[in-house]
């Protein structure tokens, strides 16, 4: 039954493509995959973000190509977060849907299972969300790029900032796969790299989402560091600020969050977030630039709600691919490939940026700063933009870890 | 000393919250045998009805606890309409199939929530009155978790009291022994039912929306803590509620202190505890023997008929339809019946010792998962041609049944189901833990077929030869001796016993060619996929197994795979879809209902029913 309906359907689509062909070949096809509904809380303001953009690209006419402008068409699909089903819809787009590239992910497992399948297929993909340093470093390879400042890039930038308080025995806790481990690996090798003294002496490795957070508070505190090094988020860092907070944990105590200043992790904690914590993150309410101030009032307009990091993202993801296909001028991989590398990002609302051609990673930066309540609710203070291409290694060993095309 | 024992105070807190979930649950599985899913749901929509109170109007310290109430209660009723609408109709379904109805509940609460709700992790405020921290030996203690630790006894001892002093908690007590009977002696078994699920739920619902002032009210609540609360009920032993309050308070305290000296203990713990204590104490700490108890007017399972002429051409047709799939010309096609094709075959390999075998694996994703890192590991590290990592991925997944399954046959009923699940789950700690070796959940990438099967099209008949054989492999193997063993010890173990069958040695070698075929299952998804993650040897895995089994009807040989090709397909084009986890629950649920013997099930019913008619 199944076979010949689709026999059936397949040779009618081929019929209307081949009567039509000028006029729908005109759009291109892009392939989008994430896990919307296993994580809605990250990833509404991501979709949203992307949505913008491409209507704002859209809205022009799309993009230049041969002379004419092709407007852009997203096939998105949720995956459920399992890095099984990514693999295989990222074969139906390819194979079915024809999709001149993929993009999308935000699990780090998924951004490297579709890495691994663009490598295999030869197709490009530009991976928005996920974090993992493997994905450009040890498993990088000439088909994947990045988009979003990485685990070590934003380490890296937290280290800095916290190297200057001296402080020299210190606590880490996160949550215990792959994310907190690169988190935690990422920011003691950028802290030795400063050249400051310190010692680790007590680490907490709750699983993620599951923290039992008052044992793991009293752990913390028992061990009397001189600092907190903190990589949970979500859930698990709502309760930790908490209990911590209850058990007089940060009293007296300097305290380092990655991502803790994202609005998505941050904001839930409403008047109860923790004052003074030097943060990665993104102060969409103090950010004053023309491409800031143009991209917020357009998201708020739109949305109803403020941007998120999530919306950033996406949103640059969308200008990075249409970027891409301009200067490509094709939709050939091996040509639109050759085009990310180096591919400059001018009029993002987070500043310029370019993709390395070296590692495939973009260099758009995060926001560092200190947390702070203000009126009831949660903000960044005294922070700045920090460019991410200050805070990758040296090209030596980039090309040490990362193997050739 | 101050801080060991503030330690172990952190501990009773949490242990409370822990008993709360798990008791619902006890009641719920100890009267009506369903194994409920929903019970995760039914605690995070407790958690949300009483945040969703306390933020909306201003509660003083009676108040608060009155929404916690209030919240317990309405959970309650949406557990007595989960109960009436939907379980009522299916309780004469095979044993088990219950599960399948409370996971479409489970997907459709999902969306519910996030849709009333919103994506947004909430933090609710703290409780009023007990707000601060109190000084014990020189160490700061939440008020709350003293509140909390006074509420778990409470609960315990209000329990107590309702089952020892009422006619209500007589006659729950009665039939968690022997339901039959109690219906045989006249009591009213739907009423008592019904009160039962509102109790549980309600216990359930209590437990989430104690939890708002401890913990962020999150969508991923209800699917975190259904594992936990299965583990607290089983290493307490079934029914035993006091049981369940000292496995909750063994492993509360047990990671209080394991993640002092490990800290990433909490990943593997409860399980580790669970697997322990239910190889020494087969029936958990104060749980005793478990009574044969079959479903109210199930029928005995007939026994396998060989297929007739026109099963055997069906058979053919439905092959000959596999074998033309690629002349379609459509390259997905292909790839997503790869997909159908090893579920198939890992649905087939749950059945052979759920159906037949009469042991419910609750964690067959183990030999899946051991298959397809055996296969991956031997190709990464040893760069071992595709032909032999296969074989060793098939070696992998039978040496892990071999070792588990040697203890689990030992128990059986849900114990033995835990006792597979608490394996699955060491198995699957260590793969994500041992990031080294495993790529922990980085995972292992680059496994691609062997030049020759590179091809979509090679690769597909290459999956679908080797997964037909291995599905008419055991299905002949039903047929011969060692399958008539395998039932006979199901069915009836003295007698199999007398006529000297050793129907431990038979479940067991079942069991670890359950475990090789699936095995086969998982190395070749592996190279299907190009790489492995550890979540295909998570429970997730191992109850989409248990659904396609269900799905298609236990009691069939076909159903399994039936079962898994509706599932994957379905699954595959609903999500699709904005809204797809609530309308794949609804789908589910609708199956359930219309076809309470699976799919095959019920065309194997109107069939017979056809032929009986003149």
């Amino acid at each position: 039954m199944r076979i010949p309906t689709r026999l059936v359907l397949g040779a009618a689509a081929l019929a209307v493509v081949g009567m039509s062909g000028a006029a729908s070949a005109q759009d291109i096809r892009i392939g989008e995959i994430n896990s919307y509904k296993r994580l809605p809380a990250f990833l509404d303001p991501y979709r949203n973000g992307w949505e913008m953009a491409l209507d704002e690209i859209n809205a022009e006419g799309g993009v230049s190509m041969d002379g004419k402008k092709r407007k852009l068409v997203v096939i998105t699909r949720d995956d459920a977060g399992k890095p099984g089903n990514a693999v295989k819809i990222a074969e139906e787009l390819v194979s079915r849907e024809n999709v001149a590239l993929l993009a999308g992910g935000f699990l780090s497992n998924i951004g490297l299972a579709l890495a691994d399948f663009a490598k295999q297929k030869k197709v490009l993909y530009l991976a928005g969300e996920p974090l993992s340093d493997a994905l450009v470093w040890e498993s990088g390879n000439r088909y994947t790029f990045r988009l979003r400042p990485s685990t070590y890039m934003q380490a890296a930038m937290l280290a800095e900032e916290a190297a200057k308080a001296g402080k020299t025995k210190w606590a880490a806790v996160a949550p215990n796969y792959a994310y907190g481990k690169d988190g935690v690996g990422a920011y003691k090798k950028a802290f030795a790299a400063t050249g400051a003294k310190v010692e680790w002496i007590e680490e907490q490795w709750p699983p993620v989402f599951k923290i039992d957070a008052g044992p793991v508070v009293r752990a913390l505190e028992q061990a009397k560091p001189e600092a907190i090094y903190n990589v949970l988020f979500g859930p698990d860092l709502l309760k930790f600020a908490r209990e911590g907070k209850l058990r007089g944990l940060f009293e007296g105590r300097m305290v380092v969050g990655l991502l803790t200043g994202e609005p998505e992790y941050l904001d839930p904690l409403k008047d109860e977030a923790p004052e003074g914590w030097i943060v990665t993150g993104y102060p969409w309410y103090a950010i004053d630039t023309p491409a800031h101030n143009k991209f917020r009032a357009a998201y708020e307009k739109r949305f109803k709600t403020y941007p998120r990091t999530g919306s950033i993202v996406g949103y640059n993801l969308m200008l990075s691919l249409a970027a891409v296909l301009e200067k490509a001028g094709s939709t050939d991989t091996e040509k639109l490939v050759d085009a990310m590398k180096g591919l400059k990002i001018e009029d993002s609302p987070s500043g310029p940026f370019e993709y390395r051609a070296i590692d495939h990673q973009s260099t758009m930066g995060a926001w560092v700063g200190r947390t702070a309540v203000r009126d009831g609710k949660p903000v960044m203070v005294d922070w700045s933009y920090r460019d991410g291409a200050k805070y990758l290694p040296p090209d030596e060993e980039v090309r040490k870890m990362r193997p050739a095309d | 000393m101050g801080f060991y024992f503030t330690q172990f105070l952190t501990g009773l807190a949490s242990a409370s919250s822990l008993f709360l979930v798990a008791a619902g649950l006890s009641i719920i599985f100890g009267v009506t045998r369903i194994v409920n899913l929903a019970h995760g749901s039914f605690y995070m929509l407790g958690a949300y009805i009483a945040y969703s109170i306390v933020t909306s109007i201003d509660v003083g310290p009676v108040g608060f606890w009155l929404a916690v109430l209030a919240a317990a209660v309405a959970v309650g009723l949406i557990g007595v309409a989960v109960e009436m609408l939907l379980l009522r109709r299916i309780y004469h379904a095979p044993e088990m199939f219950q599960l399948l109805a409370t996971f479409g509940v489970v997907l459709v609460v999902q969306d519910a929530a996030l849709a009333i709700w919103g994506p947004a992790d909430k933090l609710g405020p703290r409780a009023p009155g007990l707000d601060g921290a109190v000084r014990i030996f020189g160490e700061l203690v939440p008020q709350y978790d003293l509140a909390m630790i006074v509420l778990g006894p409470l609960v315990l001892g209000a329990i107590w009291l309702l089952f020892h002093k009422t006619r209500w908690g007589t006659l729950v007590r009665a039939a968690t022994q022997d339901r039959q009977m109690l219906g045989a002696l006249g009591a009213n078994q739907k009423v008592l039912f019904t009160s039962v699920f509102f109790a549980g739920a309600a216990l359930a619902g209590l437990g989430g929306a104690a939890q708002v002032p401890r913990e962020a009210v999150s969508l991923f609540t209800d699917l975190n803590i259904i594992a936990e609360a299965f583990v607290i009920v089983v290493v307490g032993g079934m029914g035993s509620i006091l049981g369940a309050f000292l496995a909750a308070v063994l492993i509360s305290e047990l990671n209080a202190f394991g993640i002092l000296i490990f800290p990433q203990i909490t990943l593997v713990l409860m399980f580790l505890v669970m697997a322990v204590i239910l190889v020494v104490r087969p029936w958990g700490l104060l749980g005793r023997p478990e009574f044969i108890a079959r479903g109210p007017g199930e029928m005995p399972e007939a026994p396998y008929r060989p297929a007739d002429g026109r099963l055997k051409l069906l058979g053919l047709a439905a092959l000959l339809l596999l074998v033309a799939v690629p002349l379609a010309g459509d390259d997905f096609l292909m790839v997503l019946m790869v997909d159908v094709l090893l579920l198939a075959l890992f649905a087939t390999s749950l059945h052979f010792i759920m159906g037949p075998g009469g042991m419910v694996s609750f964690g067959h994703a183990a030999y899946f998962g051991l298959g397809a890192y055996g296969a991956a590991m031997l190709t990464k590290l040893l760069d071992t041609p595709m032909e032999l990592a296969v074989a060793g991925g098939i070696a992998a997944a039978a040496a892990g049944a071999v070792v588990f399954g040697w203890f689990c046959v030992r128990l059986s009923g849900v114990y033995f189901a835990m006792l597979t699940l608490a394996f699955a789950q060491i198995g699957w700690s260590v793969v994500f833990q041992w990031g080294d070796v495993t790529g922990g959940d980085d995972g292992i990438l680059n496994v691609w077929p062997a030049a020759w099967a590179s091809s979509r099209i090679v690769f597909y008949y290459l999956t679908l030869a080797l997964c037909t054989g291995a599905i008419l492999f055991m299905r002949h193997l039903l047929y011969a001796p060692f399958g008539y063993g395998l039932r006979a010890g199901r069915d009836s173990p003295l007698r199999a016993e007398a006529i000297g069958i050793d129907v431990r040695m038979r479940q067991w070698h079942g069991f670890i060619l359950a475990g090789a075929m699936s095995g086969l299952a998982g190395s070749l998804y592996a190279f299907s996929k190009g790489s492995v993650f550890p979540d295909i040897m998570a429970i997730p895995q191992s109850i989409d197994g248990l659904m396609m089994v269900l799905l298609g009807g236990v009691k069939t040989l076909s159903g399994p795979y039936v079962g898994a090709a509706a599932f994957h397909l379905l699954e595959d084009q609903i999500s699709r879809l904005e809204f797809w986890r609530a309308i794949l629950g609804v789908t589910i649920l609708f199956l359930v209902i219309v076809f309470p013997q699976g799919l095959v099930g019920f065309l194997r019913q109107r069939l017979s029913r056809d032929e009986a008619a003149p």
